[in-house]
């Protein structure tokens, strides 16, 4: 089956800067697919040009299987919902949604049908005739969703549109837009550079950096399985040292951090050498805490250490506990299940974790 | 329509064109006439005789030039004063005005705010005659019961002074409201805070605030003065201003001593417009 | 109100009051009294219409107020064509310092008295002036050619005149245009001509409706324009105004022809805002 969107070989320059550096991939029909990268990584001039409003310098954008570069934006299939929304101030709310079928030369009885027929589905029957500044942020956003959807374009390109809400409607909005995609069963590509949005919502996501994609995959894969440096990095929390690898054994490996620690990891089949200097990523999670020593028995790497700060933040407390060998802290999950309730800044802990949750990378970028 | 749109080459260039052209349009008039201030001809007018600056600086006839010509100058000098007199008027009671719109709750102020913006859609020679009728009925109405005849009700400068500052209030109160809109005034109230009277602290903190816009107000406010017309004719004594001036030499038919007139004009009114544009913009 | 508030109140209520009511309200309340008088005798008055009727018997003064209105609405209206697209380049496409640039080349000449542009027009359009001298030049014309004192000269000096109080606030209100919403039209379909009329247009309304109001306004009561480029039977109406007041010393008629033209604008405006649903403090304050 033809993907619904593909990008190939797609780069883009300014001047001598390679906003976009050779990004190449493929959306299958129906699916959610985010670009997730931090500002300035160029996401947004792919979405530009795959909406038409920015030229590639060079490489195809396809469309169900047809590249799309001489066509120009208002006569391509795909439909953007902007960072700010951008609905017409001029028009109320049956005008903004019938604008694109006015386009479309439909008669106007078709296109009150349809309207009314979309703001059904979208939950705000009856708002026809409303000014688009009389509704709340999340109805805009609602509104503007379906101002493209009732075009029922092949691709529907959202750059960031959760950016201008506030946190509580921002989760309610995550989950409202992952089932607004399911229920119009049509390709959405949406970027951002939250990754919580990213993650809950996509079925695949490219995480991006200065131009290129570092990573394609489910969210799973990106969060357990970082592929770079980067990835390890930017999506989730995690402890970082960077040290040089002393002895390597399969996927094992060990290094020795900067201030002298010795330290089990795995290369997940990335090329390293005894030797290079390389970064070991561990998640908060992945380390196991303890009263004593004994708990610990089947871990690589274990050591004590003093608690120095606790940060309570309901199911996802941490703690911030230093080696007792020196070093920087480290942050480690708090689980809730009360064994933990009465640790206090300066009790004495031990941590450990398996060498396999220990993600090295040769270290460089991130 | 955006640069993001594509748009055929033609069209972008048509439309450059286009723009271009009417920047020649706007350019061309005033052109002319600063570039026929400079022939040695009794005309202002092709052909082109060659270049002098006999129009600016000649003393002898038939070229009398802008700075040996009297009436001119005295012209210049009547319009100055007016100027003068109608920016610093303005400038004070538009402050007042300002203040008043943004400080207080009243009953009428909606009908005054309205009255206010009034100036603007009055043609100015209607608010000339208005005025002049006015004053003439208020002279003569004393003439009658006191036989004493008030010479500044009658045409001349002090009804011309009258008659531009009667709409270019209007203009100096929108300049200084917008800026006074944009002031934050718990400022003001830090000022209270930290011993300042009201009084005190308008003095110290808004006024310097508004500043900008009162300096731009005031350059305004000249520029529209000395360039006005409409009010002026109605208004007028014996003592012309320059536009009227001009206008009753321009009837008799022109010499190039005009051109050189118009082209100081427009030197001085672009300056003093530039350095406001500037100003304000690094404000 | 406490004391204290209530004097700075006071204070600044009275410059207010004394302007509006000296020099604007009084005085056009004493024009309208003055225009419904008749002098029957030396000194000796009666209240009547008669000005008005003179006015609407004399066909002259008929068609000329007809004819000043038609012509400034017309001005307007050219006004308003050739300044759009050129607004709109400044406001949207023009970018940094072009921008700037352009927006103040705009300005300029309009600091300039509108005595030395209209001086302007006739050094370039008389029969011995410079487009003359080029068309003969050029073998267009074997003769000078007067183009002044026609109405065309007319209205091209009343739209040059009035061109930067229609960009001005085209500019501003285009500029606050937003570029997302221009390209969410072309997303969802539109075409150049459908957004401009649809999303373009209707955001610059509030912009086209004040400059449309202050050219009408200074087209309907320019005297010197029609006076030096359209010459002696250019029939502009506030020609009329000023020969009654200071040619003939006929006052009480020249306040009536001045009271009509404030009543025509004044019908006019207040036409233009209701059309458009605006009110005259969100288009000029």
């Amino acid at each position: 089956m033809t993907p619904d969107l593909e990008c190939k070989a797609l780069t883009r320059r300014f001047g001598e800067f390679r906003a976009v550096d050779d990004v190449s991939f493929a959306v299958p029909a129906g699916s959610f697919f985010s670009i997730l990268g931090p500002s300035g990584c160029g996401k947004t001039t792919i979405m530009r040009m795959i909406a038409g409003f920015l030229e590639p310098t060079s490489g195809d954008i396809l469309i169900t299987g047809k590249s799309v570069l001489d066509v120009p934006p208002n006569k391509r299939a795909v439909n953007m919902v902007f960072q700010h929304l951008a609905l017409f101030p001029m028009m109320n709310i049956e005008e903004n949604i019938g604008y694109g079928l006015r386009r479309k030369g439909m008669s106007r009885a078709e296109i009150a049908r349809k309207v009314d027929e979309v703001l059904e589905r979208i939950g705000l029957p009856g708002i026809n005739t409303r000014k688009v500044d009389e509704l709340s942020g999340g109805q805009k956003q609602r509104v503007a969703i379906a101002r493209c959807m009732v075009l029922e374009p092949d691709v529907l390109l959202l750059d960031e549109p959760l950016g201008a809400l506030d946190l509580k409607l921002r989760e309610r909005m995550k989950v409202e837009l992952k089932a607004l995609q399911a229920a119009f069963d049509t390709t959405f590509v949406y970027i951002t550079h939250d990754q919580s949005e990213a993650l809950v919502m996509s079925d695949q996501i490219a995480v991006m950096n200065e131009g290129a994609f570092e990573q394609v995959g489910t969210a799973q894969e990106l969060y357990y399985r970082p592929e770079t440096a980067f990835v390890a990095g930017f999506v989730g929390d995690t402890n970082r040292w960077t040290g040089r690898i002393e002895r390597i054994s399969g996927e094992a490996l060990d290094l020795r951090t900067e201030n002298g620690m010795l330290m089990r990891g795995a290369s997940h089949g990335r090329a390293l050498q005894t030797g290079d200097r390389a970064a070991i990523y561990v998640r908060p999670e992945a380390i196991r805490v303890a009263h004593g020593a004994e708990a610990l028995e089947g871990f690589d790497n274990k050591m004590e250490g003093t608690v120095t700060s606790l940060l309570f933040n309901g199911a996802a407390s941490r703690v911030l506990v230093r080696p007792a060998t020196g070093g920087e802290e480290i942050e480690v999950a708090l689980p809730q299940s009360g064994e933990f309730a009465t640790t206090r800044k300066g009790d004495v802990l031990h941590i450990g974790w398996s060498g396999a949750q220990g993600n090295c990378f040769a270290a460089g970028a991130g | 329509m955006i640069p993001t749109i594509p748009q055929p080459r033609a069209v972008r260039l048509a439309y450059g064109a286009y723009v271009l052209l009417f920047f020649l349009y706007l350019a061309l008039p005033l052109s002319v006439v600063a570039v026929f201030a400079f022939n040695d001809s009794q005309f202002p007018s092709l052909p082109w005789e060659g270049f002098t600056w006999e129009w600016f600086f000649g003393d002898a006839r038939p070229k009398i030039g802008v700075f040996h010509e009297r009436p001119i100058l005295r012209a210049i000098g009547t319009s100055a004063f007016v100027a003068l007199c109608v920016s610093v008027l303005s400038v004070a009671v538009g402050l007042s005005n300002a203040f008043l719109f943004n400080r207080y709750e009243f009953r009428a102020k909606g009908l005054l705010y309205m009255l206010m913006l009034l100036p603007l859609v009055i043609p100015g020679i209607v608010l000339g005659i208005s005025i002049l009728v006015f004053s003439s009925s208020v002279a003569n109405g004393l003439w009658e019961v006191a036989q004493y005849d008030v010479q500044a009700l009658r045409p001349g400068l002090m009804l011309v002074i009258l008659g531009q500052f009667s709409f270019i209030a209007t203009i100096a109160t929108l300049v200084i409201s917008a800026r006074l809109q944009k002031f934050d005034r718990s400022l003001e109230e830090a000022a209270m805070n930290l011993g300042a009277g009201r009084l005190t602290a308008v003095r110290t903190i808004t006024i310097p605030f508004l500043m900008p816009a009162m300096i731009g107000a005031l350059v305004v406010a000249f520029l529209m003065s000395f360039e006005n017309f409409n009010t002026t004719l109605m208004l007028v004594g014996s003592d012309a201003p320059l536009t009227i001036a001009m206008f009753d030499r321009l009837k008799e038919g022109s010499t190039p001593l005009l051109n050189a007139v118009s082209l100081l004009l427009m030197v001085g009114s672009s300056i003093l417009a530039l350095t406001v544009i500037l100003f304000q913009r690094r404000n | 109100m406490r004391a204290g508030t209530k004097l700075g109140f006071i204070l600044l209520l009275t410059p207010l009051l004394l302007w509006l009511s000296l020099l604007i309200i009084i005085p056009h309340i004493d024009m309208f009294l003055v225009s419904i008088r008749e002098r029957v005798d030396v000194r000796q008055y009666e209240t009547s219409l008669a000005n008005y009727l003179t006015f609407f018997q004399e066909p002259l003064y008929l068609r000329t107020f007809l004819r000043t209105a038609v012509m400034s609405v017309l001005a307007t209206l050219i006004t308003l064509l050739i300044a759009f697209p050129v607004s709109y380049y400044i406001a949207k496409i023009a970018k940094g310092r072009l921008q700037a640039v352009l927006f103040v080349l705009c300005l300029i000449p309009f600091y300039v008295s509108e005595l030395v542009r209209t001086f302007g027009w006739m050094i370039l359009l008389r029969e011995t002036g410079v487009f003359s001298n080029l068309l003969q030049w050029a073998g267009l014309a074997d003769r000078p050619v007067e183009m002044l004192y026609n109405d065309a000269a007319i209205m091209i000096g009343l739209v040059y005149t009035s061109m930067l109080f229609m960009v001005v606030p085209l500019v501003t209100t285009l500029e606050s245009l937003d570029d997302a919403v221009v390209e969410a039209g072309y997303d969802l379909g539109g075409n150049g001509y459908s957004v401009l009329r649809e999303i373009v247009i209707p955001h610059a309304t509030p912009g086209i409706v004040s400059g449309s109001i202050v050219v009408f306004m200074l087209s309907l009561g320019n005297y010197l324009t029609p006076t030096m480029l359209g010459g002696k039977d250019s029939l502009w109406f506030t020609e009329l105004i000023y020969s009654q007041f200071i040619v003939r010393f006929n006052w009480e008629l020249g306040a009536a022809f001045g009271f009509l033209l404030l009543l025509l604008s004044s019908l006019i405006v207040w036409g233009m805002l209701r059309l458009t649903g605006q009110t005259l403090k969100e288009t000029m304050g």
